[in-house]
């Protein structure tokens, strides 16, 4: 779908980004993870040619990008940045609209395609659509930025650090409506941030630069348990074990889990490919001692009855053996 | 007389100035906005150049209106044309720099989105830059409206018309009524003309396109089509100072004496002796001994039919200082009928132009008559000489000084560039000064402020004049005119030397000839 073939930006002889390549199926997500000035927004305006490239090709559903009009070329992408610029003198409806009517829509398709996108994004659009982007709240912001980006049902859309700018609360709850977005699931993404939680959350490969290098590419569980350098174990350092109960499964660590199993009522279930953080959570706000969790394949077979406790027993022993 | 009269019998030339003050801020407004608009568009898009850009309209902007006027001179002459100019160019910085600062201060990230999804640069600047900058670009606008309408007053003076011609007639004329009578409409024009800015700002976002168009269009149409005529040849026109038309014994009393018709505009007295030199216009009212004669090449009519009063210069001197130092008469005696209005022009010209002391003038004009000068200061001064403030006056002061201070033993002192005749002749009658040198039709108007009747049935005559204000002084204020020098300093008409003597024209009623025949 898309492919990055030795990207490189110079800008006054520095090296900004040097000979990156990586390449995305249709429906997947990439992230480009790095902290400040590590090239990953120049990677990514050089895929919409906001930045023209030194050197390198890249390549959209086949097609060199430098055979199109850079106008044309980004009326065929979704945008999003982080500090959104929604239009000040635009309604709600008109910044939706703007590139459908670049595209010179029929006005009645407009209309009904804005309609859908403010519900989409969860914003009725009885009350949206004629308001100012001067009276809505910063999360109401984006998520009309999200849905400009989507209004011409582009099948590429870029994130510049889209979250960057919301509250830690609001951030998370967009989060979670973005990865569980249905019309998103088709897009091939490809979304640059610094936070290595977003990374792991919603991407399905990562990306690591840095000093315009790409230091790794892989899912994030490549990246924590099979690090190719210092740099990539450092840089996930910090937050070393909430990202490793992040980025695996209760599939991943089910070998390690005792087969005796637990008797008694279980109180919640969960699907086997479940985050085991996501699984810690949740058992650990049931306010009863040693509560019983059940396990389920995706259909709905029940696979195993077990506890918190052995959960993370499983997990120690699983990581130990990863890390080897 | 009260002011709601005035205006009632003048509305019809309060209406006409209006409408050519208006005609002068919105022609030179549309052409600075259609501009001064792609002007600053033009600088967000090439910014290496927006400093010097900005300097130098800056700098035009700094340039003192009248300067301005000056400099546009020989380029565009006289008339609405550099009127035109000089607005538009004025009207310049506040809209170029407001159009680049407005465009500028919008948000990046606004723009950045623009071009995200795809907007070319012509939609980002029409959907998006201009809409947003419309306030900050309107503010420029307004200012530069009335920055214009106060600029056009001194339009005025270069023969263009509008509210300044009753401003500076009124000022010229010590007429207050008149004076209000150019300033309040002047100032209600200004007003009047921001709020229509005002609402119009809110309609204009729809606008912005077909104004965009509009701009392209008078840039290449009705620029050149002001512009262009201002170089073709004009007719035989005569330039006056805004008092010289206004008073009854300045043109309209001209007219009837020698039957003179003349195709006239208003100009600054300063840009007059220009305008001629530079052939804008063909005709002046100057003074006769004014140093620009000489510097200009320029030629005085002879005044045959003697319609300009007479203002020959003699020293004006207290009876008391007469009667204490005797020797006084018999030293001005010396002077008596020796400057012709020439030399007297020759003298200004070289303090005026020339750059040289007064006193070196002085001194060299002495020298030359065959009268030594010696310096023989006393501390203690004897007689006190005081001068009006302008070169005429400096020079026959150092004069005098040096006349009295050569030939006698008296000690003077110089209290000269008091401003007027009102502050002389005061200074005069209380003592503080004992002489200076004034002008016999001031004399009979200002100081004795001669009745009608009188002043009409001897005004003709020089002759009759100095007896007449003679006597009365000596009357009224125990004040001796000694004999005149000579000069007559009087209003005259002039031309350029080279039109003149191709023409054969000496004298006035040659020139009315010259009228009359090529109608």
């Amino acid at each position: 779908m898309i492919e990055v073939l030795n990207l490189t930006k110079k800008f006054n002889g520095l090296t900004a980004v040097d000979n990156c390549s990586f390449s995305l199926e249709k429906g997947e997500t990439l992230i480009l993870l790095g902290t400040s000035g590590c090239g990953k927004t120049t990677t990514l305006k050089m895929i919409n040619r906001l930045i023209e490239a030194t050197s390198g090709k890249v390549f959209i559903e086949g097609k060199n990008i430098q055979d199109q009009k850079p106008e044309d070329l980004r009326k065929q992408i979704g945008y999003v940045i982080q500090s959104i610029g929604l239009f000040p003198h635009y309604t709600v409806e008109q910044n939706v609209a703007i590139v459908p009517n670049l595209l010179k829509w029929d006005k009645k398709q407009t209309v009904s395609r804005t309609r859908e996108l403010l519900e989409l994004v969860g914003l009725p659009p009885d009350d949206f659509l004629k308001r100012k982007p001067e009276e809505l709240s910063g999360g109401q912001q984006q998520r009309v930025g999200l849905a400009r980006a989507l209004a011409a049902d582009p099948s590429v859309v870029l994130f510049d650090e889209p979250f960057g700018a919301l509250d830690p609360i609001t951030r998370r709850q967009i989060q979670k409506e973005f990865i569980n977005m249905e019309s998103l699931l088709q897009k091939t993404m490809i979304l640059v941030t610094h936070d290595v939680f977003e990374a792991c959350e919603l991407g399905d490969k990562i990306c690591l630069m840095n000093e315009g290098k790409i230091k790794q590419i892989g899912t994030a569980k490549e990246l924590i348990f099979s690090p190719h350098d210092d740099f990539v174990i450092n840089f996930f350092q910090a937050n070393r074990f909430q990202l490793e109960l992040m980025v695996l499964t209760v599939k991943d660590i089910m070998e390690a889990i005792p087969k005796k199993e637990c008797k008694g009522e279980a109180v919640q279930d969960f699907y086997e490919d479940a985050r085991i953080l996501d699984v810690l959570e949740a058992m650990g706000n049931i306010p009863q001692k040693e509560p019983i969790l059940r396990i389920k394949s995706r259909d709905n077979k029940k696979i195993c009855q077990t506890t918190s406790e052995r959960i993370m027993t499983a997990f120690y022993k699983k990581r130990a053996k990863l890390l080897q | 007389m009260n002011f709601i009269e005035f205006i009632f019998t003048h509305q019809g030339e309060i209406i006409e100035q209006t409408g050519e003050h208006i005609g002068l801020t919105v022609v030179a407004l549309a052409i600075a906005v259609f501009l001064g608009l792609p002007l600053g568009i033009m600088l967000t898009r090439y910014k290496k150049f927006s400093p010097s850009v900005l300097g130098v309209i800056g700098v035009i902007q700094t340039i003192p209106s009248v300067a301005l006027l000056g400099f546009l001179l020989p380029l565009l002459g006289i008339g609405v044309t550099p009127a035109i100019v000089a607005l538009f160019l004025y009207a310049l910085l506040p809209i170029v720099r407001n159009t680049y600062t407005g465009i500028e201060e919008v948000d990046p990230a606004v723009r950045e989105a623009a071009r995200g999804m795809g907007m070319s640069d012509l939609q980002i600047l029409a959907n998006v830059e201009l809409p947003l900058a419309v306030p900050v670009i309107f503010a420029g606008i307004r200012t530069a409206t009335v920055i214009n309408v106060g600029v056009a007053t001194l339009c005025a003076l270069i023969g263009a018309g509008g509210l300044g011609a009753f401003i500076f007639r009124g000022i010229a004329l010590n007429n207050v009524y008149m004076i209000l009578a150019g300033a309040i409409p002047a100032a209600m024009l200004a007003l009047f003309l921001d709020m229509i800015l005002g609402l119009l700002q809110k309609f204009i976002r729809p606008l912005i396109k077909p104004i965009l168009i509009l701009s392209s269009l008078v840039v290449f149409v009705i620029i050149p089509f002001i512009i262009v005529p201002s170089f073709f040849v004009h007719p035989f026109t005569a330039g006056f100072t805004a008092e010289f038309m206004e008073r009854s014994d300045g043109y309209p009393g001209l007219k009837k004496h020698y039957n003179l018709s003349l195709n006239t505009v208003e100009l600054d007295p300063g840009l007059m002796y220009h305008a001629l030199k530079e052939k804008k216009v063909d005709v002046i009212c100057g003074f006769s001994t004014d140093g620009r004669i000489l510097a200009f090449k320029l030629k005085v009519l002879k005044d045959d039919k003697h319609y300009f009063p007479p203002y020959h210069v003699a020293p004006l001197v207290r009876g008391e200082t007469l009667r204490k130092y005797p020797v006084l008469r018999e030293l001005f005696s010396k002077l008596a009928d020796v400057i012709t209005d020439k030399k007297m022009t020759e003298l200004n010209f070289r303090v005026d132009y020339k750059k040289e002391p007064p006193s070196q003038v002085a001194k060299d004009f002495l020298t030359q008559m065959g009268l030594e000068v010696i310096k023989n200061k006393k501390d203690k001064a004897d007689i006190i000489i005081g001068s009006k403030n302008f070169t005429e006056q400096y020079i026959l002061a150092y004069i005098f000084e040096q006349l009295i201070e050569s030939y006698s033993d008296l000690s003077v002192e110089l209290k000269t560039g008091l401003a007027g005749t009102k502050i002389c002749f005061d200074a005069l009658i209380n003592e503080e000064i004992d002489l200076y040198p004034e002008y016999t039709g001031t004399g009979l108007h200002v100081i004795l402020k001669a009745e009608k009747e009188i002043s009409n049935t001897i005004l003709r005559d020089e002759r009759k004049v100095y007896d007449f204000v003679k006597k009365e002084s000596k009357k009224r204020y125990d004040l001796e005119w000694l004999q005149p020098l000579g000069f007559n300093n009087t209003y005259a008409l002039m031309m350029r030397e080279s039109q003149a003597n191709e023409l054969d024209i000496e004298t006035i009623s040659e020139l009315e000839y010259f009228l009359n025949k090529n109608d």
